[in-house]
């Protein structure tokens, strides 16, 4: 578990890297990646689908971004990406195309389209993260 | 009148080209040039973002400008400093001639962190990659090794080639030999979890978040566009490693 924490800590701070985020927010990514990695292992823990355990932490690191986009006065694209990074289902994508080598077709397509919803659902637990936060600055302003 | 909107339109489209270039959403950089106009007495602009270039217009001046973008690379810092500026333009801290000239100094300044220190990053990166799928410690060194590898191709070969296409298939290629040959000396045990962490750090993540986040903010065309070089992206890793296992 521990290994695990340090592991999407690490992940996330080097994604940050990668995409040359500014030397202040690097920190904030490895949180943000560590929060989404951990929700999602906690709930495939508890037996939760796959799809719905990506969707519900993507919304929850995108949640946590949302935050730290107004602390660091800066795009939440800088936190949100290097967080979801950990939740791209790269092991199912890569065991699709391993059938597909190996001509498997109906396993390949299964999987690559397993993979595609578990895409569409971290997509999805973004922007319902930004549409809710919208709605409640609105009720919170009136 | 005349030569001032001329520099807000300057200043305005280089802010968004600046955006575009290094990886911002499409609505952002609308978002943020029609906010720039605004705050520098602008009363109607028009914006249209695409990927590829951006169509830009003042309602109280008769031409539009266009500016082309080709080269898209991921730099979020400069991203975050032209949002800082814009921001400080809304509160009416800086003129035009300032903001020109801060914007010039983001678009040559160097990326925020050196190419060295990302390739040791996107290696440790793999590793660590590696131990969240729950692969072996004793796999950790190898595919911190191919997945160095493979980033050092991505960057030394897209200098010469300028096909993203290309290049993120040689370096996928490059991983996935790397990770067989580790294995057969012994030096790794799993192939597949040495290959999955080490191709991780190439994955269109921002391509695909900013894909989606554009087509439900309603812009389609440089959603799907998005979308398109995201998917272009995952076709080249997965062929080049595809081609690799077919191999042996």
């Amino acid at each position: 578990m521990l290994s695990q924490l340090a592991a999407s800590f690490i992940a996330a701070f080097a994604f940050g890297i990668i995409f040359n985020v500014p030397k202040k927010t690097l920190f904030a990514c490895g949180i943000a990646g560590a929060v989404g990695w951990l929700a999602y292992l906690f709930l495939i823990h508890f037996k939760m689908d796959l799809i719905i355990a990506a969707f519900i932490s993507a919304l929850l690191v995108a949640f946590i971004s949302h935050l730290f986009a107004k602390m660091y006065k800066a795009p939440i694209i800088i936190f949100s990406v290097p967080g979801i990074i950990p939740l791209v289902p790269g092991g199912i994508a890569y065991d699709a195309m391993r059938h597909v080598v190996e001509q498997d077709y109906f396993m390949a397509i299964e999987l690559a389209a397993k993979a595609f919803i578990i895409s569409g659902a971290i997509a999805m637990g973004l922007v319902f993260s930004e549409v809710l936060n919208r709605m409640i600055m609105k009720i919170i302003r009136q | 009148m005349q030569l001032n909107s001329n520099k807000i339109i300057e200043a305005c489209l280089l802010a968004g080209k600046i955006m575009l270039e290094n990886g911002a959403e499409t609505y952002r950089v609308e978002d943020t040039m029609q906010r720039m106009a605004t705050s520098l007495g602008v009363k109607q602009s028009h914006c249209f973002a695409m990927p590829t270039g951006i169509i830009f217009s003042i309602d109280e001046m008769e031409q539009t400008k266009l500016v082309r973008v080709l080269e898209r690379t991921i730099d979020l810092n400069k991203v975050a400093m032209v949002n800082n500026i814009s921001r400080r333009m809304a509160q009416g801290e800086i003129s035009v001639d300032e903001v020109l000239l801060e914007l010039k100094q983001i678009d040559e300044s160097k990326p925020e962190y050196p190419v060295w220190l990302q390739l040791t990053s996107v290696s440790i990166l793999s590793g660590w990659f590696l131990i969240m799928f729950q692969g072996k410690w004793a796999d950790f060194v190898p595919a911190m090794i191919s997945g160095g590898l493979g980033f050092a191709f991505l960057v030394y070969v897209h200098r010469f080639a300028k096909i993203k296409f290309f290049s993120e298939f040689l370096a996928s290629f490059v991983i996935g030999f790397t990770a067989i040959w580790q294995v057969k000396l012994g030096i790794g045990t799993d192939l597949d979890k040495i290959i999955i962490g080490s191709v991780m750090p190439l994955v269109p993540g921002l391509h695909i978040t900013n894909a989606v986040r554009d087509l439900m903010a309603g812009h389609l065309v440089a959603g799907l566009s998005k979308g398109a070089e995201a998917f272009l992206t995952a076709f080249a890793i997965g062929s080049g490693i595809a081609i690799v296992l077919s191999i042996y």
